[in-house]
């Protein structure tokens, strides 16, 4: 056998290996089946919301009910039945909430260890806060204390549309308006929960916020919201990671995450998803289609995405940033492996307001088994970002011969002051390099795995360090079984 | 430690030894020279298993195992080591850290206990030095922009730290400058010992006068068609290949 073959077989090979395919069996408090102004007004109203809440949740509601699915993207799928779908699942231990870890379900907290999320002690001596999802009700905050010290609110979003009105009425829908697209249309009108982050004037958040998602619940969408707004000249860096059980029905999931950086403030927002990708017959997996979006409101404001995509059957996602304010910065840091069937069609857009703004683009995409793996992104220079600068580098990776890989880039520039650089190459793994890994005594697998996190080193390093080692391990498993 | 017997080897169905029969035993070192376009690296590709490299008929035993029938990641935990004529390149993987997984992938499949970054980078040190490898070298990608010297030095780096019992060093003296060809050979004969034997393909005597080997074959279209102690080195670089391959042929 041929290298080239041994590698899509041992890629074909996948998906029986997904580690993270488990189900836990907590009796779930259900919305309606379908969608309707009633089920928009369950969750509501299941979130102790107020009015303008409710209203917010319902125009967009409406609005959705006019919209069209986008059919844009490289992905393929069969029509989504959202009436036949569930949009709201908690846990029913949600309504006394628990106070500590020890109130916490201990199934839950088994389920955590399955996956190894540290919510227990290495966590914390890590230094970490974690606002864990589970399905759609926060069941844990952790370093409250430390947060509220400096100020920092770190809470879910239902619970700050009930503490923190003014904050979150102000900013919420500020940088993705409820009328931005199909997926986050619906989000705005069934979101359930997610993570609210707001960081005052001058305070450098003393620890990474981390949040771990979570599907769980059979045919529930998962509707997740985030918003995070960094105050004049404060920093924080924020990490998102989730895992799903295994399931055969494909589940929808719209997230939102919305980013404010006000005058000098930065904001680092880092995901690992490794959501159920379906299994090598491209039977079941997330589709994951979400909305995320910067805003460098103020002057000399950052935004920096990394993202390490491996999980689910489809991924349609491009966090973008708004470089509003002047000499503001965006940055955009990926890692996009898809293997078997699963479809990945990601990017980013740098929209340049500002004069001097700067934006980078590091694009990596891996294609392995019959995967399809698709770089959209769009560089936009407006006619008052006088010498606004880009630098985009989309490198592809092929593995096997029946995937691909798929370069889109868009550039508007309205502004002849403006510098854009577009860097692209495609390569494969070559046969001699996993012969030079094999014969030093590298196992196949062990040695693409090497070959393919040295391919994306360079965004890798952009991560916190120990979420950067967890990622290394993923970029592994996910390619297990990639050659002979 | 070698017996390669009536080898035959094709490559996308082109036959390319024919015939070949050669035996190393233990503590030896063996040179092999001949035509470009011989079979030399061909004979070592097939030694460390590459794949598409087809065994139609003959055999190779290694320390009375079959050492076709293994995977070439387990001969390199049993001991056997390439030196490759032309070393690969692998983008953003440092050095250092490519030494450190292929070390303890062979230290995990011998069953023994892996060493941690620091203790790997302890017996990469000295090695280092000796073979003039600077600390930068190390910390860079894999042979990324390493100059051809470079690159040889690095496998000989390799041979040293992996101490193998076959080692087959492919050209590895081609592209040194003269003070490099000296720094590894002498890494070479340092690790001459009476476990360990040695396959040295080359097309130059000079190297033979520091490596000394115990016989010299010459391999030309797929077999060997001579062979003799150091002394036919040199008659070879008098005389060149074209009468024994005449006599041969
Ligand atoms: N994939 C291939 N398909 C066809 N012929 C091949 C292939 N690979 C090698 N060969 C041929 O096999 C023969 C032996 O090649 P090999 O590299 O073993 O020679 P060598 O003795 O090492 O030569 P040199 O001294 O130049 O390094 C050559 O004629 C070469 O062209
Ligand atoms: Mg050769």
């Amino acid at each position: 056998m041929s290298a080239i073959e041994q590698t899509r077989t041992q890629v074909e090979a996948l998906g029986e290996k997904y580690k993270y395919g488990f189900v836990t069996d907590i009796e779930m408090e259900r919305a309606p089946r379908g969608l309707s102004e009633e089920t928009v007004a369950f969750i509501s109203g299941k979130k102790g919301e107020p009015e303008w809440m409710l209203e917010w949740r319902l125009s967009a509601y409406r609005r959705w009910r006019q919209m069209q699915e986008p059919e844009w993207a490289r992905v393929k799928y069969p029509k989504i039945d959202y009436e036949n779908a569930y949009y709201y699942a908690a846990p029913k231990s949600s309504n006394d909430k628990p106070q500590s870890l020890e109130d916490v379900d201990p199934k839950l907290l088994e389920t955590y260890n399955k996956l190894g999320i540290p919510l227990s002690e290495q966590k914390l001596l890590a230094g970490v806060a974690v606002d864990a999802v589970f399905d759609s009700v926060s069941v844990a905050t952790t370093f409250k204390e430390t947060l509220n010290k400096a100020g920092v609110i770190f809470c879910p979003i239902s619970e700050a549309i009930r503490e923190h009105p003014d904050l979150v009425r102000k900013y919420l829908g500020s940088v993705v308006p409820v009328t931005d697209n199909f997926f986050a249309t619906l989000n705005s009108a069934v979101f359930s929960d997610g993570s609210f982050v707001y960081v005052p004037k001058g305070v450098r958040c003393p620890m990474e916020l981390s949040t771990y998602f979570r599907i769980n619940a059979s045919e529930t969408g998962q509707f997740e919201r985030t918003l995070i707004i960094a105050d004049e000249g404060s920093y924080v860096s924020y990490l998102e990671g989730c895992t799903a059980p295994k399931r055969d029905e494909n589940q929808l999931h719209a997230a939102v995450v919305e980013l404010v950086a006000l005058e000098g403030a930065e904001i680092k927002y880092s995901t690992v998803q490794n959501w159920y990708p379906g299994d090598e017959n491209g039977l079941g997996g997330i589709y994951n289609f979400v909305t995320k979006r910067g805003d460098c409101r103020g002057n000399d404001s950052k935004i920096s995405w990394t993202q390490v995509e491996t999980g689910s059957a489809i991924t349609w996602k491009y966090p973008s940033c708004i470089l509003r304010g002047d000499n503001s910065v965006g940055e955009f840091y990926s890692i996009a492996i898809a293997n078997h069937f699963q479809q990945a069609d990601t990017g980013t857009k740098m929209i340049h307001l500002g004069r001097n703004t700067r934006s980078r683009i590091i694009s990596k995409g891996i294609s392995a088994g019959k995967a399809q793996n698709t770089y959209r992104g769009l560089v936009a220079v407006h006619p008052r970002a006088d010498r606004a600068r880009n630098f985009t580098q989309c490198d592809s990776l092929l593995i096997g011969k029946e995937c691909g890989a798929h370069t889109v880039p868009y550039i508007e520039s309205r502004n002849r002051t403006a510098r854009i650089e577009h860097e692209a190459t495609t390569s494969k793994i070559a046969e001699e390099q996993l012969f030079y890994c094999t014969s030093r005594g590298i196992p196949p697998e062990e040695a693409v795995a090497l070959i393919v996190n040295g391919f994306c080193r360079e965004v890798l390093q952009q991560l916190p360090m120990e979420f950067a080692v967890e990622a290394q391990k993923l970029v592994g498993i996910s390619l297990e079984g990639s050659v002979g | 430690m070698l017996d390669i017997k009536d080898l035959h080897v094709a490559v996308e169905g082109k036959e390319i030894l024919k015939g070949l029969s050669l035996h190393v035993g233990e503590g030896e070192v063996h040179a092999i020279m001949g035509p470009n376009g011989s079979g030399k690296s061909t004979l070592s590709y097939v030694l460390a298993g590459r794949d598409g490299y087809d065994i139609t008929s003959g055999s190779i035993i290694y320390k009375g195992e079959d050492l076709t029938a293994m995977p070439p990641e387990a001969r390199a935990a049993r001991g056997v080591f390439l030196a490759l004529q032309y070393p690969v390149e692998i983008p953003g993987v440092t050095t250092v850290n490519f030494l450190k997984a292929a070390l303890n992938a062979q230290r995990r499949a011998r069953s023994e206990s892996e060493l941690d970054a620091m203790a790997v980078l302890r017996l990469v040190r000295d090695k280092a030095r000796s073979l003039n490898i600077s600390e930068d070298m190390l910390r860079r990608a894999l042979n990324v922009g390493f100059s051809g010297g470079e690159k040889k030095r690095l496998e000989v780096l390799q041979m040293a730290l992996f101490e193998p019992s076959l080692a087959i060093l492919d050209e590895t003296d081609s592209g040194l400058d003269i003070d490099a060809l000296k720094l590894v050979a002498e890494g070479v004969n340092h690790l001459r010992a009476p476990s360990r034997s040695m396959l040295v393909i080359t097309h130059y005597q000079r190297l033979l006068t520091y490596i000394v080997p115990d016989r010299v074959h010459v391999l030309a279209r797929g077999r060997i068609v001579a062979e003799g102690g150091k002394e036919l080195a040199l008659e070879l670089e008098a005389k060149g290949y074209g009468h024994i391959v005449k006599d041969a042929a």
